[in-house]
């Protein structure tokens, strides 16, 4: 991408193609799929945190005519006791299947035991009654000093701390350790001027996606089985699936529905491996919900973390040394996000001297799963903080203090890469002058500001576009859409063939009508997907030339196709697509384009998001009074969905750094697992969320498209964090600023 | 869900003869917004559910010739539309309109509040302070019981198997009387009360306060009538001062507990923050008739 | 033992048997094949699964289905003129109100409700209203600008 370009659709703000059916609920979601013949089942859930299974005795629901079928751990083929024996056994997908159904120890509150069918949801739920466990309860471990104790019980008694200078020879309850250097740090800190350092924390939140999981299967022997659910990866489900029950991948066809959130969430399996071993034994279709109570006890959280860092400057507000040390709760098996963490705690800056250390705790909360730029916000959160106090101890403004010191093209990451062009500094320059920034602070607000940083990736994305013999026609993609992505889709193309957007219908295809998607995640959609889709348009462009040389009996080279039109060099004549498509079946048949490419040279996006807060100072409530979100997009396909990711991202954060966290008793049980209790936050609780698109062009993209999906959800926790300590006049180092806490602190300052 | 039977009786004098004859443990429903969900986790249980919409005046209010006459099954939503109730007992109302959301006010109801008896319920401490009364019909006839009386613990009070509650009376207030209600809840909606208080002031023509009642809810069992803190204003033109000495009574007669909510030290000072408020409100609202 | 009721849905008599502990969301669902209106967590927390039940909003998950005889409820599928989008439908979808669109249902029949109750709202008035429905995508902010501008342009109509 050279120059600004002139787009006929790419920029406008057109009606989704999948609208009409979501705003009439005609749309159909997870649960919205029922088949003839078709039975539920219910899971058995741990009511302990952490225990042994002494005994799981299903020999009471086998008896009871209700039960049609019984699934418990055993019946995952490839990592049972059987496969453990003849050494067939997949040692990669053991936490995966010990987590959907527990292997002889539970390891939190709501693991999944053993699940049954039956011809209602009420019957399902009411016999799992029929199932006899016996615990041998065990003391739980709920969070990161606990686990890493020298007295802590061990969750897992094979697990060795990976990454140590010396190989672990005791069990730890730390699977991992990773560090990452630039420079000298020694050096760096010995060169400030004044150095702040501090320890946050940051607790367990939840995505909230308003779907709960659902699926619906139907096991088939004779020909591939089908599974239906809502997933931002259906290819994944389709892998998954079949590495647990030892199936190939054209055993299994597994249809995205549409999807009612994700963030992150839906990247995994836990109630599809289950219910297709019902559907096998039962041979009906076989229906699975989790409850909201189910989807916070046991689906995947985000990690709660600790982190210290450390930040010197010098008095010219040059940053000469950054260090951090970062523990992630992975939940009850390893792999937190701590490595994308570690990756992006300082990238906002360009700064000789870095040390990173990170860690990976296990604890008895339900194993982690991705959330918006997953590791990064709780990273962020605690650079952010400490830049913005350093800020303020050398009396610089935080936007100046962050432009003296902001990445930019050719910045050396500490992770690897040098940046290419990117949008910080567009950013800043964007808050400084933007309406809010320039408006006074008011009486009694206090003002925070932050920036975020994202890599966002490419990968894996197939696309066929067919032709119709009208002109009109089919977007098949593989990328389930969650947040509006057909219509950029759609617009993509329709620029490059010049017709109108409504008349290409994108559709996201199961797996057995398009080819391999990686998951809707990393904010690759818009930017990988769309680049197939623009290669697939192009594709059918060389066509329409060739078939259109064809009518005219010239060479393809002598044929150029520009808005919709083709148009023969060598003379006047001209042929819409509609036409070309209409006379398909005289020059060699319908018309098809195709991209199957492995997207590279994502764009990392930045983002830099102002808070003004309110604090009652007799009861510690906080109130969001003013929010700003500035992003760069590299160049937003329709802006609208464009500024919604930069909200929704905002608010999720919002809640993260105000009131949202796991709440568990000493024993480890949750006890605010509904929406009464996990508060997000609602529609009375914000003003407007102001977006403002910054455009930085990626090269590697024709349009110049970078992903905005999860940037957004970096910057709130510590804008949301420094409005309030402004706001209070006391340091904030632990989230969320919940109002018991925040009147804590302003007693102990009275 | 449990096993239920359903019933929905069109006479008080079914009702009471479904309730004393039952077999399985009833369950009154009027809004349902707190039973279903109880419901949800009996599994393997029986329960009659015994819907009283259906009974004449039970979803009515009417103004008696010395009280409100409310009807328990009234939701909140058709309470909080009544603009002359909110006239003469705006904090009744205000407490009505802050249970839940729209939709939860579509169904709940003042009596359903009453009855489910949640330390935390928001209308209780306004009821309280307004003197209201339960008028309670069983197999034996009628009776009245205070509100403050009716409530015997977390999620008990004091109606027989064969009882339900017919009416909740609300006498008129005396002259230059008003009453407020505020609660503390983390966001600006949907939250269970972490603390609560209603304050009901007359004040004489110069401005001086002579009678009160205060209420406190979600900080002991039950709601509880604050005597101290009343006194604290009482005689006074709610100064500064008073309003702190009402403050600390409130918080003194706090008996809250730590949950998911919010802390023991928490509940204990933020309900002498809504006292105080409450009680600058209430006076405001005298000094506006 | 299931109980024979008669109601009328969207204008539509419709007769159902349930059980007196099913709540009508799951007959609306499950037994009536009515999944416009979505469960997000049957507590009544969420809003997704909003109708308006004799002229009052209310949580489907929060009413019996037993409760639903003799009654007349409204469900999003009964919002749109066969395929004439309602007002409030267009401008969620001019303003991309929705992102992943599971709480839209919710909030289509709540904005109906409330501009029939509330024919001029402030933005605090609609942003409190709407407070039961909850969106996780969206931040709120396009669906109250698509609420405020379908009530305008109601307003204009009427």
């Amino acid at each position: 991408m050279s120059e600004a370009r002139e787009f006929k659709h790419i920029g406008q703000r057109t009606i989704r193609p999948d609208g009409f059916d979501k705003v009439t609920g005609k749309a159909n979601y997870g649960a919205d799929l029922s088949l003839p013949g078709m039975i539920w089942g219910a899971i058995l859930r741990s009511p302990h945190a952490h225990a042994n299974i002494k005994k799981l005795d299903v020999s009471r629901a086998e008896a009871s005519p209700d039960v049609l079928a019984i699934a418990t751990f055993e019946d995952f083929p490839s990592v049972n006791a059987a496969a453990q024996r003849d050494g067939t056994h997949r040692e990669g997908m053991m936490d995966t299947a010990c987590n959907i159904l527990a292997n002889q120890k539970v390891l939190y509150h709501g693991h999944a035991v053993a699940a049954i069918a039956a011809r209602s949801q009420a019957a399902a739920i009411a016999a799992l009654d029929l199932i006899d466990v016996e615990y041998e309860v065990l003391t739980p471990v709920l969070n990161i000093d606990d686990a890493i104790s020298a007295t802590a019980p061990i969750l897992h008694e094979t697990m060795m701390t990976q990454g140590l200078a010396e190989p672990a020879t005791e069990a730890s309850n730390v699977s991992a350790r990773m560090e990452l250097k630039k420079g000298d740090i020694e050096a760096g800190f010995a060169a400030a001027d004044v150095i702040v350092e501090r320890a946050y924390d940051t607790p367990t939140v939840h995505q909230g996606y308003i779907e709960p999981h659902a699926t619906t299967v139907v096991f088939n022997d004779n020909g591939p089985s089908m599974i239906w659910c809502p997933t931002q990866g259906h290819f994944d489900v389709r892998a998954r699936v079949a590495q647990l029950l030892n199936l190939e991948l054209g055993q299994i066809k597994v249809v995205a529905s549409e999807i009612g959130g994700g963030f992150g969430g839906k990247t995994t399996v836990y109630l599809e491996p289950v219910a297709l071993i019902l559907s096998k034994k039962s041979g009906r279709p076989v229906k699975m919900e989790m409850s909201r109570g189910d989807v916070f006890r046991a689906s995947g959280p985000a990690s709660a973390s600790q982190s210290r860092i450390k930040v010197g400057a010098k008095m010219d507000g040059t940053i000469t040394a950054m260090q951090a040390t970062l523990h992630y709760e992975a939940g009850a098996f390893q792999g937190s996000p701590m490595g994308p963490g570690c990756m992006t705690v300082f990238t906002p800056y360009d700064v000789e001297n870095l040390y990173v250390e990170g860690f990976d705790v296990v604890v008895n909360k339900p194993k982690v799963a991705a959330y918006r730029a997953p590791g990064a916000p709780q990273s962020e959160f605690a650079a952010e903080m400490a830049v913005n106090e350093l800020a303020k101890k050398i009396g610089m403004d935080p936007i100046e203090f962050r432009l003296k010191n902001a990445a930019k093209e050719g910045t050396q990451t500490i992770y690897g890469p040098k940046l290419k062009v990117v949008g910080l500094e567009a950013c800043l320059e964007a808050a400084k002058s933007s309406p809010h920034y320039t408006a006074p602070i008011p009486e009694n607000v206090g003002r925070g500001l932050a920036a975020g940083f994202w890599f966002n990736i490419g990968g894996q994305s197939s696309v066929i576009i067919n032709l119709n013999p009208d002109g009109t026609g089919t977007i098949i993609e593989g990328s389930p859409d969650i947040g509006g992505s057909r219509a950029s889709m759609q617009m993509m193309a329709a620029e490059i063939l010049g017709v109108a957007p409504s008349s290409l219908n994108p559709i996201v295809a199961d797996t057995e009508h398009v080819a391999y998607n990686q998951t809707t995640g990393g904010s690759r959609t818009t930017f990988a997907t769309g680049m197939a889709v623009v290669e697939a348009a192009e594709d059918i462009v060389e066509q329409l030339k060739a078939r259109a040389a064809a009518m005219w009996n010239v060479t393809a080279e002598q044929v150029d196709f520009k808005d919709g039109v083709a148009q023969n060099l060598s003379g006047e004549d001209q042929l819409t697509l509609a036409e070309i498509c209409a006379s398909a079946e005289k020059t060699g048949g319908q018309i098809s384009g195709r991209a199957n490419i492995n997207a590279r040279g994502a764009g990392p996006s930045f983002a830099v998001h102002i808070c003004d807060i309110k604090v009652d100072k007799e009861t510690g409530k906080t109130d969001v009074v003013r929010y700003t979100a500035i992003q760069d997009a590299g160049k937003a396909i329709h802006p609208s969905y464009v500024e919604g990711q930069f909200q929704g991202g905002a608010v999720q954060g919002i809640g993260w750094a105000l009131n949202e966290e796991y709440v568990y008793s000493k024993d480890g049980i949750m006890e605010n697992a509904g929406f009464l209790d996990y508060r997000i936050p609602l529609a009375s609780d914000l003003p407007e969320i102001e977006a403002i698109i910054v455009e930085v062009p990626n090269s590697f993209h024709p349009f110049g498209v970078r992903g905005v999906g999860e940037t957004g959800i970096i910057p709130p926790l510590a804008a949301v964090g420094t409005a309030v300590a402004e706001a209070i006049g006391q340091p904030i180092s632990s989230l969320p600023c919940s109002p018991p806490k925040i009147l804590k602190l302003l007693m102990a300052a009275r | 869900m449990v096993a239920l039977t359903y019933h929905a009786p069109d006479s008080l004098e079914e009702a009471v003869q479904l309730l004393s004859t039952a077999r399985q443990p009833v369950k009154l429903l009027s809004g349902g917004t707190d039973l279903i969900i109880q419901m949800q986790g009996l599994i393997q249980d029986e329960r009659l559910v015994v819907d009283v919409k259906k009974i004449p005046g039970m979803r009515a209010a009417d103004w008696m010739e010395d009280h409100l006459r409310l009807g328990p099954s009234m939701s909140c939503a058709q309470f909080t539309k009544r603009q002359d109730i909110q006239a003469v007992f705006p904090g009744l109302v205000e407490a009505a309109y802050l249970i839940g959301s729209t939709q939860v006010q579509g169904r709940a109801s003042i009596g359903g509040n009453l009855c489910n008896a949640s330390p935390a319920a928001d209308t209780i401490p306004a009821l309280i302070v307004n003197r209201a009364a339960c008028l309670i019909q069983g197999l034996n006839g009628t009776r009245r019981v205070n509100v403050e009386d009716f409530l015997t613990g977390v999620g008990q009070q004091c109606l027989a198997s064969d009882e339900l509650l017919v009416a909740i009376e609300v006498p008129n207030p005396a002259a230059r009387t008003r009453d407020a209600y505020l609660r503390f809840i983390p966001r600006t909606e949907m939250d269970i009360a972490v603390a609560g208080a209603a304050v009901s002031v007359t004040l004489d023509d110069t401005g001086v306060c002579t009678n009160a009642r205060v209420a406190i809810g979600a900080v002991a069992p039950t709601a509880i009538l604050v005597p101290s803190a009343a006194d604290a204003l009482i005689g006074t033109k709610l100064e500064d001062d008073a309003l702190l000495a009402a403050a600390a009574a409130s918080s003194q007669a706090a008996n809250p507990i730590s949950d998911r909510r919010g802390t023991v030290e928490f509940r204990r000072h933020v309900v002498g923050v809504l006292t105080k408020r409450a009680a600058k409100i209430a006076a405001n609202r005298v000094g506006a008739l | 033992m299931k109980s024979h009721i008669s109601t009328t849905i969207n204008g539509d008599s419709v007769e159902f048997l349930c059980e007196p502990s099913q709540t009508l969301l799951q007959v609306l669902r499950n037994d009536l094949g009515m999944t416009g209106t979505k469960e997000g967590c049957g507590s009544g927390d969420c809003g997704a699964c909003s109708v308006i039940f004799d002229g009052e909003l209310v949580c489907a998950c929060l009413v019996l289905g037993v409760e639903a005889q003799g009654a007349a409820i409204e469900t999003v599928e009964g919002v749109a003129a066969h395929d004439q989008l309602h007002v409030i439908q267009e401008k969620f979808l001019e303003h991309a109100a929705l992102q992943c669109g599971i709480c839209t249902p919710g909030l289509i029949v709540s904005t109906k409700a409330l501009l029939e109750e509330n024919p001029s709202p402030t933005e605090a008035e609609a942003r409190y209203f709407l407070a039961g429905n909850l969106c996780r995508c969206t931040g709120y902010d396009k669906i109250i600008k698509a609420v405020m501008d379908a009530a305008a342009t109601m307003r204009q109509g009427a």
